[in-house]
């Protein structure tokens, strides 16, 4: 099962070692993370996206507690959770179609950012599994595309 | 004023009361050192090996309470101190362990004796910290005192770059410290402790499970009164040997792979298992999806990782084990009907009469378990026993007549060979004026035989006695019992060293014992003698640590005696 917690943390040296570690040592997957500052405090918020049966996630969530500069765990079933993705397609693959892609950009809130005589690079934000979807339907259509995913973020609702 | 950071170390231990520093010096660290001769408010003890001196300090800490402090250099100093600081870790023991780090310019370049220091003992640490900046070095001087001893104890490592000792700033050590990311639970939760204690007094074969959480949260009062009314079947961890008396009617020993075969039992057929401070450890379950199959579970624990982690717990009580059963005592004792468990006991000393822990003595050779009970019979009843890791420990825990807590020093969680000597001398710097012996082996000894010389500098007389089987016993016992016997690479007995000459030659004095009348007169002179002993005991060389419960088998399964089967 996936789920995704959100890991509020003191914005100190190490911090992120200790929590990666801690799923390392520990055999815990990570699929994915995202860390940035919290503006205006000394905290960091870590997002991680996780995989594991319910008492997996439980001891995971107690094993973050116990590292000293973690916070707050949120685990909710009501995050939103936004991810981004970008696509960059050789030109010559793509040409005759841009108005396809971006309309199909459109449905997943984005749209072409950037177009040059080489290459032409999607970006979309949208919920992970919605993500998913979108990629799958730009690699089944044109061939050559190279993906990053950022990793998802949430916030409670 | 300001003052140098490696002053700074040394006035924030002086306000810590730190008595003693287990330590070895070297470049990064000398700053600290050359501070540390200028004063004269806490003593050092230079150990032979930086493994010696966390040890040391370990089982100074876990005799007197304390936190135990130990100084090692960069490079090989941490590294050489990591055994130490991970035996802590695994058994919560509560140490601070100062290391010098390479210059903050270095750091990062590969310089001349750097290592990731905090790298390295991240995972074996309760927290650790790479000071950068000297003025937070006083603040996190006291932060790791606090998070030392608060909550669930354990080591905390502070890496101090040198030219962090150098720089200068104002001395002001925190008088108290508050964490937001850090508030541990100590009282329980008040509903969750009625109804444990409605559980307890619905139950009909409850026992308790006592672990080392008893001990470290200074539990053993209050449980030998609980024990005493509620006449509920007891049983201890390793770690909690000594909570309760050797003679109390309602201990049935120790639980787990050695255990006891009534201990196992009353676990295995419980319907109600209240577990104060233990962790469910794989040594004490046997084969997991079999263990405790009709017991509820209450557990009562200051980690709440604890909880749940392997047994699915329906009374969880996260809080100090002492201060949860302060408020559970009255409750309890409130309508509780002791003959209630009455048939269970009687079950459960049909058992223990059925199986009970024993030995086949023998005039011919030394019984490495006669030792232990003989031991226990000479020596001041409250002697401190540290062991070090084998069938010997095993042995200790079984036989050795263990009447208050702390009374048994031993590396429970993760079973370092090496630690017994340096810990019983850390012990005995911590209670000049009680009788230490280590129990130990021929295999284990050799791990850290350098530290006779601390005894002898700082006059610790501790007493090793040595079970010399002339193997390293346990791992051959388990070759002659799951590997038909190949005693791959056990065999000690083709090189010996002359134990009594070894003592001799590092200032110690040592005894070879191979008859039983030997055995009684070498104890009673090496007590006399003051000095660091080696009584180098030749045991029969085949016996095995029984009853066992054979790895990965459920507790009932156990192995018992030869005669029992
Ligand atoms: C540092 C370390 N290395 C290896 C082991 C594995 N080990 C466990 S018990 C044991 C044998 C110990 O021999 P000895 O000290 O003679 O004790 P005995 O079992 O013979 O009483 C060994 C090698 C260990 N526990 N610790
Ligand atoms: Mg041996």
């Amino acid at each position: 099962m996936k789920r995704v917690i959100s890991v509020i943390v003191e914005n100190e040296h190490g911090v992120l070692a200790r929590v990666v570690n801690m799923f390392a040592a520990r055999g815990y997957n990570i699929t994915s993370l995202t860390v940035a500052p919290i503006p205006n405090s000394e905290f960091s918020r870590m997002t991680i996206m996780s995989e594991g049966d319910p008492k997996v996630f439980e001891q995971i969530v107690k094993q973050l507690y116990k590292l000293i500069p973690v916070y707050k765990v949120i685990e909710s079933d009501d995050f939103i959770e936004k991810e981004m993705a970008m696509v960059k397609f050789p030109l010559k693959e793509v040409k005759d179609n841009l108005a396809d892609i971006d309309a199909i950009a459109r449905c997943y809130n984005g749209k072409i950012s950037n177009v040059n005589d080489k290459h032409v690079v999607v970006s979309v934000v949208d919920r992970p599994d919605r993500i998913d979807n979108f990629l799958k339907a730009m690699m089944s259509k044109y061939k050559n595309s190279e993906i990053v995913r950022s990793g998802v973020s949430v916030i409670e609702r | 004023m300001k003052m140098t950071g490696a002053r700074i170390v040394i006035e924030s231990l002086i306000k810590e009361n730190v008595k003693v520093v287990f330590g070895y010096p070297g470049g990064a660290i000398m700053n600290v050192y050359d501070e540390l001769y200028k004063q004269n408010k806490f003593k050092h003890i230079l150990a032979k090996h930086e493994q010696g001196a966390v040890h040391m300090a370990d089982g100074y800490a876990r005799a007197t309470g304390d936190v135990g402090v130990a100084f090692v250099t960069s490079g090989p100093g941490i590294t050489n101190a990591v055994t130490g600081i991970a035996t802590a870790y695994t058994d919560s023991i509560p140490l601070v362990v100062i290391s010098g780090q390479v210059p903050t310019t270095a750091i990062g370049t590969d310089a001349f004796q750097e290592v990731d220091a905090v790298g390295i003992t991240r995972p074996i640490t309760k927290h650790n910290f790479l000071v950068k900046d000297v003025k937070d070095l006083a603040y996190i001087i006291k932060e790791a005192f606090y998070l030392a001893r608060s909550g669930r104890p354990g080591p905390v490592h502070i890496d101090i770059p040198k030219d962090v000792t150098v720089a200068l700033a104002k001395f002001e050590y925190p008088e108290k410290i508050e964490l937001k990311t850090y508030k541990p639970t100590y009282k329980g939760n008040k509903r969750a402790i009625k109804r444990a204690v409605e559980a307890i007094k619905k139950a009909k074969r409850p026992v308790f499970y006592i672990g080392g959480g008893s001990v470290l949260s200074g539990a053993s009062d209050i449980i030998r009164e609980i024990v005493k009314f509620t006449k509920i079947p007891s049983v201890e961890t390793l770690m909690a040997r000594g909570v309760l008396r050797h003679d109390c009617p309602y201990l049935l020993g120790m639980v787990g792979m050695h255990g006891t075969f009534a201990a196992n039992m009353a676990m295995n057929d419980a319907d109600l298992i209240i577990s104060l401070g233990a962790r469910f450890d794989d040594r004490v379950t046997g084969k997991l999806d079999e263990f405790a199959k009709n017991a509820e579970i209450v557990h009562i624990d200051i980690d709440p990782s604890q909880i749940g982690k392997v047994v699915e717990t329906k009374y969880p009580i996260v809080g100090d084990v002492k201060l949860v059963l302060e408020e559970m005592m009255p409750l309890l004792f409130d309508g509780i009907n002791p003959d209630r468990y009455k048939e269970w006991r009687d079950v459960l000393n049909r058992y223990q009469e059925l199986y009970p822990l024993k030995y086949a003595d023998s005039d011919e050779v030394i019984k490495p378990q006669w030792v232990i009970e003989k031991t226990g019979q000479l020596v001041p009843e409250n002697a401190i026993i540290t062991t070090d890791v084998g069938q010997h420990q095993m042995w200790a825990a079984q036989f050795y007549p263990f009447t208050y807590p702390r009374q048994l020093i031993t590396s429970g969680g993760l079973g370092t060979m090496g630690f017994g000597f340096p810990a019983a001398l850390g012990a005995k710097e911590g209670a000049k004026d009680r009788v230490v012996i280590n129990f130990t082996g021929d295999g284990s000894i050799m791990m850290n035989i350098q530290e006779t010389l601390v005894g002898y500098k700082y006059n610790l007389p501790v007493i090793n006695i040595i079970l010399n089987n002339n193997y390293l016993g346990m791992v051959r016992q388990w070759q002659s019992m799951f590997y038909e016997d190949r005693l791959s690479e056990t065999d000690l007995s083709d090189v010996q060293p002359d134990f009594v000459k070894l003592a001799e030659s590092m200032g110690g004095v040592g005894y070879r014992v191979s008859k039983k009348e030997e055995f009684e007169k070498a104890l009673k002179d090496a007590m006399e003698a003051k000095k660091v002993a080696f009584i180098d005991v030749q045991v029969d060389r085949r016996e095995d640590v029984l009853p066992m419960v054979p790895p990965n088998s459920p507790l009932k399964n156990m192995l018992v005696f030869k005669e029992d089967k």
